[in-house]
């Protein structure tokens, strides 16, 4: 699976091309993770990504544990209506910040990053 | 040497001792039994009694040659049980059985047969019915395949809800039939995922408890037919027929064509849970989908044929089940599969009890007779992973074993209470003679349960078996001829009344007459002590056109109809203050039955007439009303005086007098127009005369007695 990395607007940017599976998964669990930023906002673009499995659902789920455990928040763009309605249905779906398209899901981690510097 | 470091749990059972038709294998572990997950691999463990060889077979995802047999060598058993462990196997793309030799004698009650595939008995997955009403292809040789799924879940913290017993109020529904209509405006209709969507219903509803008809495995296709006459094609709709005991139904959920139902199902009960709801399931281990001799050879019957099922001498099956075989549920090897299958379901996915269809048949032993001390009921009862399940026992089976009211219970099983079911029907329909019995009835039936406790008592007018509540009200005999068996099919003592015309009607007195029923019926079943269990879709009046048996029935006849949520929202409307009365009410739920003692210098249970104390337990009468003494919900001392009249005529009702300082209020009046036929639990408008009240034709009344307030 492909995964391309940017920075936008000071938040990462995740681009995900391919099947998330449980081929896919161990490489790609391994690769985000060792990436992963602490207290920031990281934004996974699913737009390019055409099946999720089950190893894919839990590889998603264990990068949202590993986001909140450093203090960093994961939001997630570009769902197909079917991976989002498995998504949905197992209740995966509620772990994520999830928006319609890239320029919403910046919209919604700025607004997380700046509650969460307003409290602090 | 290489020194890359390995992961800690990388041990020597992670490499292969050996290769059999090219996969790395080692002597696997007995336990658990089934297919599990280890580091780079899957253990496999199988066992059977009698069995010869036992070959591992593996297909590919819905192939139907396998890409692999690999025979067990003789070394890797110890005892009766099979076990390996493979390496390198692409789990998400795997579907696996067993083939088993052993003789093939059936006068002796041994069908081994290892041309078949056998699915494994402990699969926590099955695929080939993955997704609900698909015409599966026929000529599959492994119809129903096993496979592998990950067991990990986030449940946030989640857990059985543990709420008394006693505080229930149970809502008995099929997962599919709740929200497949297309009026329910669900995402995911008939699913797991679909019922989810309608929890702020049930919320409003104010039920604490669902009880879902069959979820584990079953066929939708066994049995299947087309009615010639309507061109309908007839499916198992109900599931009372199990393929699978661990697996959950995969058709019944959204994701099953990805093998996601356990997800699917764990994260339903997670937020039934979060919304206080428990999850209780039916299920029926008094028999299985492999039928009679001429039924399909899935698991058992291949496996150990003689050690799961009933045989007679000559080796036939008996059928004490009316559906072609009887699990031999007190055999050892049984009981413990039945027990780890339960533990699974408490563990796993979280469930807060089950409901044991035809549960009589799990007292009869490998002779068929009951047995004064069941062991597997037993065991179920003092099972430490068990303790706070609520275990309800269905206590009859086909073979004529009655034992409502003598169910070996061990104080810990509960019953559903057929006679409560009886006597309240024949009562609200206006037979004669019932007032004496209906009095034991509201009370927790401590004739049957006395020293067990009320919530032994799981009270009910109707559950997914007979008429609908709207039907019991609308007609006096079954009309199942969409059934295609020439409406000989279903029971024909319904207890029921159609109060003058058989079916749909535009006459206004007619309809009065049934609405008021309903809630009639309502009432008594809300006000009684025990737990109440409501039929799905009575709540809104859902009718089955008479159908008291649609078991095969994948239409808008069994399905809830969500328009009448509107439609029948009188009804809905009285059915919900109803549960909310009875939840702020705990003088209703009381876990002991009535002593007899003074409360509040009162009986804490006494019965009335016309007359106050007066109590008319004759063969004509059809009046009865009942007082309880106790607290209310603040602690303060109360009164609950309900009265249920199904004489045609109305009647003058001398009120028992309360202590000084309290007055009568009035909860419920049937006989009288919405929005006053109930008021808002908490609410209740003062009675204007205290001393009398008229109760009208065929009508329920609840008063609480309790003080003025300001």
């Amino acid at each position: 699976m492909e995964i391309r990395t940017r920075v936008i607007e000071s938040i990462m940017v995740l681009s995900l091309v391919g099947e998330l599976d449980s081929r896919s998964a161990p490489d790609v669990q391994q690769r985000i993770l060792a990436g992963m930023p602490r207290n920031e906002c990281v934004l996974l673009d699913f737009s390019g990504v055409t099946f999720v499995s089950s190893a894919g659902l839990r590889t998603m789920l264990l990068i949202y544990r590993q986001a909140q455990s450093m203090d960093s928040t994961v939001g997630l763009v570009g769902l197909s209506d079917e991976i989002r309605s498995v998504l949905s249905a197992t209740g995966f779906l509620g772990f994520f910040i999830v928006s319609d398209s890239l320029a919403l899901g910046l919209a919604a981690l700025r607004h997380v990053e700046q509650e969460a510097s307003g409290v602090a | 040497m290489t020194t890359t470091a390995r992961p800690v749990q990388d041990r020597i059972e992670s490499f292969p001792t050996e290769r059999i038709a090219g996969y790395g294998v080692r002597p696997g572990r007995v336990l658990p039994f089934g297919a599990s997950l280890v580091p780079s691999g899957v253990n496999f463990s199988v066992y059977s009694s009698c069995a010869q060889a036992v070959t591992l077979v593996l297909f590919k995802n819905s192939a139907t040659t396998p890409f692999a047999e690999l025979p067990f060598p003789e070394e890797f058993r110890i005892g009766a049980v099979w076990s390996m462990t493979v390496f390198d196997l692409e789990i998400e793309d795997l579907e696996y059985g067993y083939r088993v030799y052993g003789p093939s004698d059936p006068d002796a009650g041994d069908r081994f047969d290892p041309t078949q595939v056998l699915a494994d008995p402990y699969a926590k997955a099955v695929s080939g019915r993955s997704v609900w009403g698909v015409e599966p292809d026929w000529t599959d040789p492994y119809p129903y395949r096993s496979r592998l799924t990950f067991d990990d879940f986030d449940w946030d913290g989640d857990q059985p809800l543990r709420l008394p017993a006693e505080d229930l109020v149970i809502y008995e529904a099929h997962v599919r039939g709740f929200t497949n209509d297309p009026s329910s405006a669900v995402a995911h209709p008939g699913t797991y995922a679909g019922l989810v969507e309608k929890i702020p219903y049930l919320k409003e509803l104010g039920v604490n408890c669902i009880e879902l008809m069959p979820v584990f495995e079953f066929d939708e296709f066994q049995g299947g037919r087309v009615d010639e006459d309507t061109g309908e094609s007839l499916l198992n709709y109900w599931g009372y027929s199990t393929v699978s005991f661990f697996a959950p139904k995969a058709g019944f959920a959204a994701t099953g064509r990805y093998a996601l139902q356990r997800d699917e199902f764990k994260h339903m009960v997670k937020e039934l849970h979060s919304a206080g709801i428990e999850v209780v399931l039916d299920v029926v281990f008094n028999h299985t989908a492999e039928g009679n001799q001429d039924g399909p050879m899935i698991h058992f019957r291949g496996l150990d044929n003689r050690v799961y099922y009933l045989l007679t001498g000559e080796g036939d099956y008996y059928n004490f089940s009316g559906t072609g075989n009887t699990v031999n549920c007190n055999s050892p090897v049984v009981r413990d599969y039945v027990l780890s299958c339960l533990r699974f379901w408490a563990a796993e996915y979280h469930v807060d009890g089950f409901r044991f269809d035809l549960a009589a048949i799990l007292s009869r032993g490998p002779d068929g007779a009951p047995m004064e001390n069941p062991p597997l009921i037993e065991s179920l009862a003092y099972d430490p992973v068990l303790q706070d399940c609520l275990l309800i026992a269905e206590a009859w089976d086909a073979g004529g074993l009655y034992q409502v009211g003598s169910f070996p219970n061990y104080r810990r099983w509960s019953e559903w209470n057929g006679k409560y079911r009886d006597t309240a029907r024949r009562f609200l329909k206006g037979d004669p003679g019932m007032v004496g019995d209906l009095a034991k009835r509201v009370v927790g039936s401590p004739d049957l349960y006395h020293g067990r406790g009320t919530h032994s008592s799981i009270n009910f007018l109707t559950c997914h078996d007979g008429f609908t509540l709207a039907d019991m009200v609308s007609y006096n005999d079954k009309h199942n001829e969409a059934n295609g068996e020439g409406n000989r099919d279903g029971a024909n003592d319904n207890n029921s009344w159609n109060g003058g015309v058989e079916g749909p009607t535009a006459d206004p007195d007619v309809r009065g007459l049934r609405n008021r029923q309903l809630k009639n019926a309502m009432v008594l079943l809300l006000t009684s002590q025990g737990v109440p269990m409501i039929l799905s879709g009575d709540e809104v009046g859902r009718s089955q056109q008479g159908n008291n048996n649609a078991y095969c029935h994948d239409s808008v006849l069994s399905w809830f109809d969500w328009s009448l949520v509107n439609e029948n929202s009188e009804l809905l409307r009285f059915v919900r203050n109803c549960i909310g009365f009875r939840l702020a009410t705990p003088l209703l739920r009381t876990r002991h039955h009535p002593r007899g003692s003074d409360v509040n210098g009162y009986p804490d249970v006494s019965w009335h007439g016309s007359r106050a104390w007066d109590a008319d337990w004759s063969e004509e009468s059809r009046l009865l009303a009942v007082l309880r003494s106790g607290e209310l919900a603040d602690g303060e001392a109360g009164f609950l005086y309900i009265a249920l009249n199904s004489h045609w005529a109305a009647n003058l009702l001398e009120l028992p007098a309360l202590p000084a300082e309290l007055r009568w209020h009035v909860f419920a009046n049937t006989s009288v127009a919405a929005p006053d036929d109930v008021a808002t639990p908490g609410l209740e408008p003062v009675l204007p005369d205290q001393g009398w009240i008229t109760i009208g034709p065929r009508a329920a009344l609840v008063l609480v007695g309790r003080r003025l307030t300001s």
